[in-house]
């Protein structure tokens, strides 16, 4: 098996008269936790709404497991074994909690072994399984989001900004779970704006500017270079 | 995996005008039964006048149920479900009368067989015919309103002509099956035994439709889809077969509101689609897009209102059910129980 589960090669993505990706490669390893990071607008969401096929790539190859997917419906995606949480975290508010995880459930049944790991890392979604979803605190919902795309076993999570306007404790629990889905080998496209989470998560990182790849390494490297950040994403000592 | 910080997350309870509120929409009907009650004053007429307004709201419901979820799910607005109202008419119609001998017999059992069997045929037809159109007319616009209502407008006219090629341009008169003729009383009041048969008949789709949407998986799907088709995707299922199952399915439920209005009224026209469409864009509207709970409500009030008001005052009939949708969309610019909001 490869040691890459994902490639996008020259990726060109327009959202109406809009060119957002200006021809986007990047190299997603397989196993591990891929940081895509940047200032904000430079094309990182519509980058993991493209790999999804929310968004057509306009010209480019996307390159999963080996197989071109460019041009594979956003279901075929999921059922190859990918899973996407979006940023505004997809929660479906009139339906329930336990409704929602057993819509994540494609291939069957909600398994009682995993739902029981998942609703010990996230006791709230257990307190409220009856509950209507819409109902939930922000930090429930994205805890819902991450236990959904959890509930079954996917060879690549996208997500987008798991942390965003979390209190620290239940960041920290986010930072918990995902730490643990790369311990079972998964592979993670993560997007993120707390750069303490990237550091804490990240084993490579890419970094997005105007529509592109800028600068791609392990992500020690970027970590240990405060000029690198200052140059690549305008991140001043403060923020570390 | 590290548990979530410990704490005892509750949700508040509503307070009594929040909970009241949420209920309104709920106390609409038998609000407007009592207010009914006391405007007409007699007990007999008003049963009369009820009956027959829940038997209307029923088969409205009928109609307007599945074009509430085509809008919620692809947000398509088909001008064109009209057309399968009146197609399903003219074949269980067409049955019925082919069944002569069924209909005309004073046996229940048989009776009730041709009825069904009417049902059927217009719901196959109308089936075929839902899949056909969404394939040919609004596959092509999804997305473009404009368009989709430019197109399944002149859908909707192609149709009709069609009917009036095949069946003539005469209306087509005809008699309900022996067992379904006439009145009882019951409380001094004269009910038509037909009302009351579509009464239960919506009552039991209705009730079938609510447990195949919160029972079922592919209920849960439909439901998801309504809120956020892109999510449901993204989750390994495909919108697009779950839609054209929906199309087809609320194609079929036209057909037979189609053969129950034209039992209703004993009689079918190649224009009755379109006329029904205006009561029906009412229900969807005002029930709030993509909920059937809500089309099931407006159709009821819209029924009854237009029975009581035909009544009180039959000058105000015809505008009694544009002033009920002024009325909620002021009180509720979303519709009565929105499951999409409007764009």
């Amino acid at each position: 098996m490869s040691d890459t589960i994902l490639e996008l090669s020259g990726i060109h993505t327009d959202i109406a008269q809009y060119h957002i990706l200006q021809g986007v490669d990047l190299v997603v390893p397989r196993g591990g936790v891929t940081m895509l990071l940047g200032r904000n607008g430079v094309g990182k969401t519509t980058t993991l709404r493209t790999i999804i096929g929310h968004w057509q790539a306009k010209t480019g190859n996307l390159r999963f497991n080996g197989e071109d997917i460019t041009a594979t419906p956003t279901p075929s995606r999921a059922r190859a074994g990918m899973g996407f949480v979006p940023e505004d975290m997809g929660i479906f508010s009139d339906l329930t909690v336990e409704e929602n995880m057993i819509l994540a459930a494609v291939s069957g049944p909600l398994d009682s072994v995993r739902m029981e790991r998942i609703l010990t890392a996230f006791p709230p979604l257990r307190t409220f399984w009856r509950s209507e979803a819409g109902n939930l605190s922000g930090g429930q919902k994205q805890m819902l989001s991450i236990a959904r795309v959890m509930a079954e076993e996917r060879q690549l999570y996208l997500i987008d900004e798991p942390t965003k306007g979390l209190a620290p404790a239940i960041i920290s629990t986010m930072v918990g779970a995902l730490r643990d889905l790369k311990k079972e080998g998964a592979s993670i496209l993560l997007v993120e704006q707390n750069f303490a989470v990237a550091k804490a998560l990240g084993d490579t990182a890419a970094i997005m500017d105007d529509g592109r790849i800028v600068w791609a390494g392990p992500m020690a490297e970027l970590a240990g270079d405060a000029g690198l950040q200052e140059r690549l994403m305008g991140l001043s000592m403060e923020a570390h | 995996m590290a548990a979530a910080p410990d704490h005892a997350p509750k949700i508040s309870r509503l307070s009594a005008g929040q909970s009241a509120a949420k209920a309104m929409p709920l106390l609409l009907v038998p609000v407007l039964v009592l207010l009914g009650y006391l405007s007409i004053g007699s007990t007999s007429s008003w049963l009369t006048l009820t009956v027959s307004g829940l038997a209307m709201g029923m088969m409205i419901f009928i109609m307007a149920s599945g074009l509430t979820l085509v809008f919620g799910l692809m947000d398509v607005i088909n001008f064109g479900h009209g057309a399968f109202i009146s197609v399903g008419a003219y074949v269980g119609i067409s049955a019925l009368i082919a069944l002569e001998t069924w209909t005309g017999a004073s046996s229940l059992l048989l009776n009730v067989a041709a009825v069904l069997a009417a049902v059927a045929a217009a719901m196959c037809a109308t089936a075929m015919l839902g899949w056909g159109f969404e394939r040919v007319i609004v596959r092509p616009v999804y997305g473009a309103h404009l368009k989709q209502i430019l197109v399944t407008v002149g859908g909707l006219i192609v149709i009709e002509q069609l009917i009036q090629v095949v069946w003539g341009p005469d209306e087509i008169f005809f008699t309900r099956p022996e067992t379904l003729k006439g009145a009882f009383t019951f409380a001094g009041a004269a009910i038509e035994k037909y009302r009351l048969l579509a009464v239960v008949f919506g009552l039991v789709l209705f009730v079938t439709m609510r447990l195949v949407l919160k029972r079922t998986k592919i209920g849960l799907i439909v439901r998801a889809g309504v809120q956020n088709g892109e999510m449901v995707q993204a989750l390994g299922y495909k919108l697009r077969l779950v839609f054209i199952g929906v199309f087809i399915a609320g194609s079929a439920l036209a057909g037979l509101g189609g053969v129950m209005w034209g039992l209703y009224q004993e009689v079918i026209t190649a224009g009755m689609g379109e006329q029904m469409m205006i009561l029906v864009f009412i229900v969807v509207i005002i029930g709030g897009l993509g909920s059937v709970e809500g089309a099931f409500i407006g159709a009821l009030l819209v029924g009854l209102l237009q029975n009581y008001v035909a009544f009180l005052e039959p000058k105000l009939a015809l505008i009694s059910n544009i002033a009920l949708m002024t009325a909620i969309l002021m009180w509720r610019p979303q519709g009565m129980m929105p499951v999409v909001k409007a764009k």
